[in-house]
């Protein structure tokens, strides 16, 4: 057996994750992947919206600008990039990430893979007509139900097109809707030659992926147990897999950062967002959790072994958002003495105004934070002597006028109220367009022969 | 027999999936998750949650000595759509360690801190 190891960075677990990451992941030692996870559920009708604005947006803008400061690390080094920051227009960050190279004087030099077909917001209703009614996993109605209000539709690809852009010598592969596990699949399986039917290491790959995907929070952030011990915190070191031929790894940080990878840590992130553990489904397999093997093979280091997993379905997930109506969420703050009563009072206060407004909400939820915002009636009833109690409250409807309307009801209490309250500085509160995730399936055969993979030169 | 809260037997994590939160529980130490296979069933977990979610699924992961539950509509609407603080199900985690099971006197007197006693 082959003593060579992979060696793949996370370099940020969401949109908007800590900036400094992935920069220190390619300084602070040897990495041969950093590996970008920019989408959650709604992020792509959020790019979206600023494409219809401006079409060439419709990515993870902030992307760039990384790029453009660790692109000569990178070549230096050797070290290539796997992201999904491409969002609802690939080849526009591709583009951008291509300007990029050439401004640091790169040119020659960085291939970017571009993986598009992923997209396929034009064909909803070739698709439906042709009866693929893409139901809502979670509550069967058919996509036709709200067609008119969709926004986004993507299908989630899996780890081929970043294979096929490796081999093809890409530098930096940009995604649109790529799972998060694909990203660490591909790099693993481009570099040991594994043919995509051989389950147990799709399933392998695939746990790898799940675990660096939230970035920190598998090497220290969010960890609940000794949180106090957790040193380091300033310069949490993001999870680091070192993938084996035999189809193992161990999930580790660089060295000289602070956080801690023990299978404390590793097991509550390998938990995070689990459905059923023996059926965890990607395009590319269905991996077993309860095979897992953890062992601490020293400090900082997990290492994980013994995955089995099954093959990949017909199906692929796609990921429709649609329009669905505005929210807004309004806070006071209330002091003692009697803090709890001041804000229930101010509450029936205001719905009651909300009520002679005539006003239409779906939804009007009342939380007072302190005690019961997180719990519920868990938290049982609050202390007599509670130093101060936030009122929270929130109202969704279908129209944006009452919910504007609710939005100039909040501070008006501060005068027509309960007394001692505070903390209305920041004024009205926005109303926010809401919009809903909607998950269903395709036959992948639909989906596969349209994405393409294109390598661009600098 | 007596009664001990979860949070000195287990840690946890919960996350999201649509309108259904899923949390994590996991022994503190190996010799801990028997107890919590037989006293974490699911139906004590619905009614440790009732109000707050309409049903309660629950796998065990005996290799990571943990239990993973589902609580379905526990995030009025989820994602985009709840008006909740934990629209995104993140502290069900702890919320579930408030919990108590009944375990046998000596390990509690073991496991609960001084001033708790």
């Amino acid at each position: 057996m082959s003593a060579r190891t992979v060696r793949i960075a996370a370099g940020q677990g969401f949109w908007g994750d800590w900036p400094e990451a992935p920069v220190r992941q390619v300084r602070g030692g040897p990495i041969d992947y950093l590996m970008m996870d920019y989408l959650a559920e709604v992020t792509m009708s959020i790019m979206q919206k600023q494409k219809s604005r401006d079409p060439r947006a419709g990515y993870a803008r902030d992307f760039v600008p990384l790029m453009e400061r660790i692109l000569p690390d990178l070549v230096e080094r050797g070290i290539k990039v796997t992201s999904n920051a491409g969002g609802v227009n690939p080849r526009g960050c591709a583009e951008a990430v291509l300007e990029a190279a050439r401004r640091c004087g790169l040119q020659g030099k960085v291939k970017v893979g571009l993986v598009s077909g992923d997209d396929i917001l034009d064909r909803l209703d070739e698709l439906i007509e042709r009866g693929h009614p893409l139901n809502d996993m979670e509550t069967g109605r058919p996509l036709s139900d709200i067609r008119d209000r969709v926004l986004s539709a993507n299908a989630y690809l899996g780890m081929a097109p970043i294979v096929q852009a490796l081999e093809g010598g890409a530098d930096v592969v940009v995604t649109g809707r790529v799972t998060d596990t694909g990203l660490t699949l591909g790099p693993i399986f481009h570099e040991f030659g594994w043919s995509p039917d051989d389950w147990d290491r799709v399933a392998a790959g695939t746990v790898a992926g799940h675990i660096i995907e939230c970035g920190a929070q598998a090497s220290g952030g969010n960890l609940l147990r000794g949180w106090r011990a957790v040193k380091g915190m300033a310069n949490p070191g993001f999870p680091i897999v070192e993938a084996a031929a035999d189809g193992s790894f161990v999930i580790t940080k660089h060295p000289g950062t602070g956080g801690v990878v023990s299978v404390p840590s590793v097991t509550e992130q390998l938990v995070y967002e689990m459905g059923d553990p023996r059926s965890y489904i990607t395009p590319d397999g269905i991996a077993d959790f309860t095979s897992i093997r953890l062992r601490q093979a020293g400090r900082d280091r997990v290492r994980v072994s013994g995955i089995r997993g099954g093959p990949r379905t017909p199906l692929l997930k796609v990921s429709i958002a649609y329009f669905y109506g505005y929210k807004a969420v309004g806070t006071l703050v209330y002091a003692w003495p009697e803090a709890y009563d001041k804000a229930r009072a101010a509450d029936k206060v205001l719905r009651q105004r909300l009520a002679d407004l005539g006003l239409r909400f779906e939804q009007i939820l009342t939380e007072f934070v302190g005690v019961d915002a997180t719990h519920g009636r868990l938290s049982g009833r609050p202390h007599p002597d509670i130093p101060e109690v936030q009122l929270r409250i929130g109202v969704r409807a279908r129209e944006r006028e009452p919910v504007e309307r609710f939005t100039r009801e909040i501070a008006p209490l501060v005068l027509t109220g309960p007394p001692s309250v505070t903390g209305f500085a920041g004024g009205r509160p926005a109303v926010e367009e809401v919009v809903a995730y909607w998950p269903a399936l395709i036959d992948r055969r639909e989906i596969e022969p349209g994405v393409r993979v294109e390598i661009l030169e600098a | 027999m007596t009664r001990l809260q979860l949070r000195y037997l287990a840690h946890a994590r919960s996350g999201d999936k649509g309108n259904t939160a899923n949390v994590g529980l996991i022994a503190l130490e190996p010799k801990y998750y028997p107890l919590l296979v037989r006293e974490v069933t699911r139906a004590r977990v619905a009614r440790h949650f009732k109000g707050m979610v309409s049903a309660v699924e629950r796998f065990e992961l005996p290799n990571l000595n943990a239990l993973n539950f589902l609580l379905h509509d526990a995030l009025d609407g989820g994602g985009t759509i709840s008006l909740k603080t934990d629209a995104q199900g993140k502290v069900y985690s702890t919320a579930l360690l408030r919990m108590e099971i009944p375990v046998p006197a000596a390990l509690a007197r073991r496991l609960r801190p001084a001033r708790a006693r």
